[in-house]
Parts: C-alpha cells; sequence; structure tokens
C-alpha cells in the first residue's frame, strides 16, 4: 500500500546516495518539486535516468547529484541547450559526468522490458548510427525464428522512480491523464517510487473505463505537491510555462548566475514555493 | 509577387511535400511549422504525430515541445511513449518521418549528438531522441535544414541517424528496407537522392537563387539534376497561413507567461 507523507519523508526514505533514479515526465507532469527536494537534501552520486533530461535534470546536474546519465536526449525543448550538462560533459564540472546515450525508442523500451520483468529489451534500431560505438551497452541479438539482428538493451531497473500526477484518493490509488510519456512503466520498472499529485481526492471521481491507473499496491510514497510539476504543465490544471523555459536559457548559462537562482528558488525554499502555480493561482490569472 | 523571407519558402517548400494521405511523424521546429501549414492549406486529412505520443493531431498553434497540451487537446487520442515507438513506428504505420538535424553530409545522413570527438566535444548537442529509430522505420523521411557551412559538411562527425549511408545500395544493405530521405528542403532549394549514387542533388532552386549561393553555403561540391527547376514561390495563400499560424504561435506563448 502506498504511504502518503510529506515531499521531504518521501525523498528521505526512498532516495539514498549512489541510488539508480528515474525522474520521468514527458514534457508534461515533469516532478519538479521533487528534484528540487533531492537537491535540497543534497544527495549525491546518482545514477540519473530519463528519456529527455530537461530543465531539473540540468539542476540536479549543475548542483553535483549526479555521477551518470543515462539518457536519450538532453535539451531544453523548443528552447536550445541544457547548460549545466553542457558544462559537466565539455568541462567537467561541478565535476565529470559519465554519459550512457540512447535512442528514444530504446529507452522507452527499456522502461517497459524492466516493468515487464525481462533483463533486456528488443527492438529494431539503431542500423546505421554511430550510438553503439559510444555505448557499450548496445547489443545486437539475432531472432531465433527469422534470421532478423535487432537492437538489444538492458531494461531499467531504477532503485527509485519519481513521477507527477494529477490525483490520488485516500488509499494512495494514482490517476494519470494526457500526455503519459514512460511514467507507468518507470514506476513499475522500480524497486521504490514516488508520486507527488497535484491533489488527494476522497475518491477518483467519474473516469474512463480505461483510465490509466497505477493501484496503491504498486506505488510506494504519495505526496501532495500542489504545482509540483511547475514551469511544466498537468493537464487540467496549468498550461505549460513556455516563458520560463526560455528564461532559463539566461539563468543556467553562467555558473554564477545558475548558483544564485538555486540558492534562492531551491535550497532557501520548500515544496510549499510550488502551490502558487498549482490550480487555483493558474485559473485566476 | 508577395514579398517574403528565404525561411518562409523553406517551410512553404516543405508543407508541400506533405500529402493529404501521409501519416507524418513531426520533429519540433521547423517541420513542425511545415507539416501544420501543410494541414492547414492543402492537406486537411494529412495525420500529424508527435513522439510524445500523439495521434492525429491537430495544434491550432504551434508547440514550443513535443509534448504541449495543445496537442494532446486536439489529438484523436494520446499513446503511451512505448506504445508511440514500438507499434507505430517500428510498427510500420508511419509513412513520413520529417526531421532536422544541426550536421547533413551530401547523403543526407544527420548528426544531432556532438561537434568535435564524442570523448571530448568542442559542442555536446541533445542528442538523438527519435531520430535513429525515425530514419528507420518510416516509409521515407523528409529533411529541412538551413544551409551553411558549418551544417552542411562532408563530413559528419557523428552518425546520430543513418540517411543513405555511403551511398548506392549501402543503406539497403544494412537490412533496413525504408526509402530514407528523399527530399531535404532548404532556404535555398529542394534536394532528391540520385536513383544510382543516392547523394542528394538539386531538383529544383528557389526563385532568385543561384548555383553560387547554394555553393557558397555547402561544404561538399553540389551536384544538379540533368533538369533543375524553379520551386514556385510561395503564394499569397500560403504566407497568409503560414504568417497567421505564427502570430497565433507567439501570442499564444506570451499568454503563457
Amino acid at each position: 500500500m502506498a504511504r502518503i507523507v510529506s515531499l521531504a519523508e518521501a525523498v528521505k526514505a526512498a532516495v539514498h546516495d549512489g541510488d539508480i533514479v528515474a525522474l520521468e515526465g514527458f514534457t508534461h507532469l515533469i516532478p519538479n518539486a521533487a528534484g528540487h527536494e533531492i537537491i535540497r537534501q543534497g544527495r549525491k552520486h546518482l545514477t540519473l535516468i530519463r528519456m529527455t533530461p530537461d530543465l531539473v535534470y540540468d539542476q540536479l546536474i549543475g548542483m553535483g547529484c549526479a555521477d551518470k546519465l543515462i539518457f536519450s536526449w538532453g535539451g531544453n525543448p523548443g528552447v536550445g541547450s541544457l547548460y549545466r550538462f553542457r558544462d559537466a560533459v565539455e568541462n567537467g564540472w561541478p565535476h565529470q559526468l559519465e554519459i550512457v546515450e540512447h535512442s528514444h525508442a530504446a529507452m522507452a523500451n527499456a522502461y517497459e522490458a524492466g516493468a515487464a520483468g525481462l533483463p533486456c529489451a528488443i527492438f529494431r534500431g539503431y542500423i546505421g548510427s554511430d550510438l553503439p560505438k559510444v555505448n557499450p551497452h548496445i547489443k545486437r541479438i539475432t531472432c531465433p525464428f527469422t534470421g532478423e539482428s535487432l537492437a538489444a538493451v538492458p531494461s531499467h531497473r531504477p532503485d527509485v522512480a519519481v513521477i507527477h500526477a494529477q490525483r490520488a484518493d485516500k488509499a494512495g490509488n494514482v490517476m494519470i491523464e494526457g500526455v503519459l510519456g514512460v511514467q507507468k512503466e518507470a514506476v513499475l520498472a522500480s524497486k521504490r517510487s514516488i508520486v507527488t499529485v497535484e491533489e488527494i481526492v476522497e475518491d477518483l471521481g467519474p473516469r474512463n473505463l480505461n483510465a490509466v491507473i497505477l493501484p496503491s499496491w504498486a506505488v510506494g510514497y504519495v505526496v501532495e505537491v500542489p504545482g509540483g510539476a511547475f514551469p511544466s504543465y498537468a493537464q487540467g490544471y496549468y498550461p505549460r510555462n513556455n516563458a520560463f523555459y526560455k528564461q532559463w536559457d539566461d539563468i543556467s548559462r553562467e555558473r554564477d548566475s545558475f548558483l544564485a537562482w538555486m540558492k534562492a528558488n531551491v535550497l532557501d525554499k520548500g515544496p510549499d514555493a510550488f502551490r502558487q502555480y498549482g490550480r487555483k493561482l493558474a485559473a485566476a490569472e | 509577387m508577395a514579398d517574403y523571407k528565404s525561411n518562409e519558402m523553406m517551410t512553404i517548400a516543405a508543407s508541400r511535400a506533405l500529402r493529404n494521405e501521409d501519416v507524418c511523424f513531426v520533429g519540433i521546429g521547423q517541420p513542425s511549422a511545415a507539416a501544420n501549414l501543410a494541414r492547414l492549406n492543402h492537406a486537411p486529412g494529412v495525420t500529424l504525430i508527435y513522439e510524445s505520443g500523439t495521434l492525429a493531431t491537430k495544434p491550432n498553434v504551434l508547440p514550443l515541445s513535443i509534448g504541449d497540451g495543445e496537442l494532446c487537446e486536439t489529438a484523436l487520442t494520446t499513446v503511451s511513449v512505448p506504445e508511440m515507438f514500438r507499434y507505430w513506428l517500428q510498427g510500420g504505420r508511419i509513412s513520413v518521418g520529417f526531421l532536422g538535424g544541426a550536421q547533413i553530409d551530401k547523403f543526407a545522413n544527420l548528426n544531432t549528438t556532438v561537434v568535435g570527438p564524442y570523448d571530448k566535444p568542442k559542442v555536446r548537442l541533445p542528442g538523438g531522441g527519435g531520430a535513429p529509430e525515425i530514419a528507420i522505420s518510416c516509409g521515407e523521411i523528409f529533411i529541412i535544414m538551413k544551409q551553411g557551412k558549418r551544417s552542411f559538411v562532408d563530413k559528419i562527425d557523428f552518425f546520430t541517424s543513418i540517411g543513405h549511408g555511403t551511398g548506392g545500395d549501402s543503406r539497403a544493405k544494412l537490412g533496413v528496407k525504408t526509402k530514407g530521405p528523399t527530399r531535404l528542403i532548404t532556404d535555398l532549394a529542394i534536394y532528391q537522392p540520385d536513383a544510382e549514387t543516392k547523394e542528394m542533388v538539386v531538383t529544383s532552386l528557389h526563385p532568385g537563387v543561384t548555383r553560387e549561393q547554394v555553393q557558397d553555403n555547402a561544404g561538399w561540391t553540389v551536384r544538379y539534376a540533368n533538369d533543375v527547376a524553379e520551386t514556385p514561390a510561395p503564394t499569397q495563400q500560403e504566407l497568409e497561413i503560414l504568417r497567421e499560424l505564427n502570430a497565433r504561435t507567439a501570442r499564444a506563448h506570451g499568454e503563457a507567461a
């Protein structure tokens, strides 16, 4: 059964130094508040997995939380570079970052294989690409029935998955709507999980018979953090703040401006700082 | 003839390549503008798919990212990302992939990974994202890229996604059954693969563009088809739809601030 706790308690209990951690959310429902709490608690030597390491991983990398990144697209969507990620890869600041680079198809397949309890994922991929030359985890496997050569990658089996969703009920059942990304797969592939939600409700309410639900018994910790996906969005609650993604380009470009922003907005704040971005205020704007 | 900018010509020329019956996997940026212009102009039935899982989406404004709420709200349905890549892309249900890149060579192989050596990059680019499998699983590939010496290079620093490999039948020899890049649309010209060598050759020059200009903005000796056409200039209707789309988009993204 999922335990409903505070964000600080959830991160303390589920995320440890040296863990393999997957914060997922594909443009939508990115667990930014949870990322900030991991930074505040000073986690170190993490292996971070994420298809699209965007602002939340730029922050974790820039604050020195990560030793290794497993990813498939590392940019600021629609804007350009992630400067902290680039500074780590190009200049080793704040320290060297080992990268394990995949394609989206490989990452999505690896999560699905992890959720399915398989050791590896098999798919038609990487043909003619240099990625297998720089990533020794990309291998070829021959189909025993047709002889076709296919790509194989190890499944993702994170120690902990962290996602954000719209709602949970008081029993800790979690409902996700809209762009789903790989969040369900990430939670089911992981040993432990934290789900932050916009609101915890008595009952999940009227819904499609095939609604995407993570049952309470498949989830570790549930935390109510209104606005917790900001500056990404929560369908039905608040829109993506495209302006902040553009502002991040300036904030993150230099080490000093980045560190100053992180101190003022992360280290000196708590999850309540996200509340202002939640539904009520977004609707009033 | 209406006044227009070279990047408008590029987007409009790219949009014309899409057919009403196409199912198109759309990349963000220029491909997204071209694909939606096609949908709003000559190909109202075109099916647009973004890798966030939105099937048959009809955004009123261009998304800033591949997973904006606008895409989901206007889609026929939205599937998970693993389903997107497994059933719809790998399953062979996409006729056209629309890509861009940081570097391209004359065989339309693309680099979106690094400038310089991989282990000590001069510039670390975002990476492949969906491109390595889009390049092999879509029926054919359209590429839209602004020309320049730094992006149109003799030798790309990293093969992120395959075009026509080393030319000839090299793509097929690797076991890839799809056509690969059939059109490269730039701000200066339209290129298509030579039937034998598979080198991308200019088949159409945009109005007023000279061969010198094309060569000055490419790092290889550009070849031409026997018959080189002139790309029809943008029509008033194409320009109006594109500009209205861009203006709506700017207003929407400003309002979200």
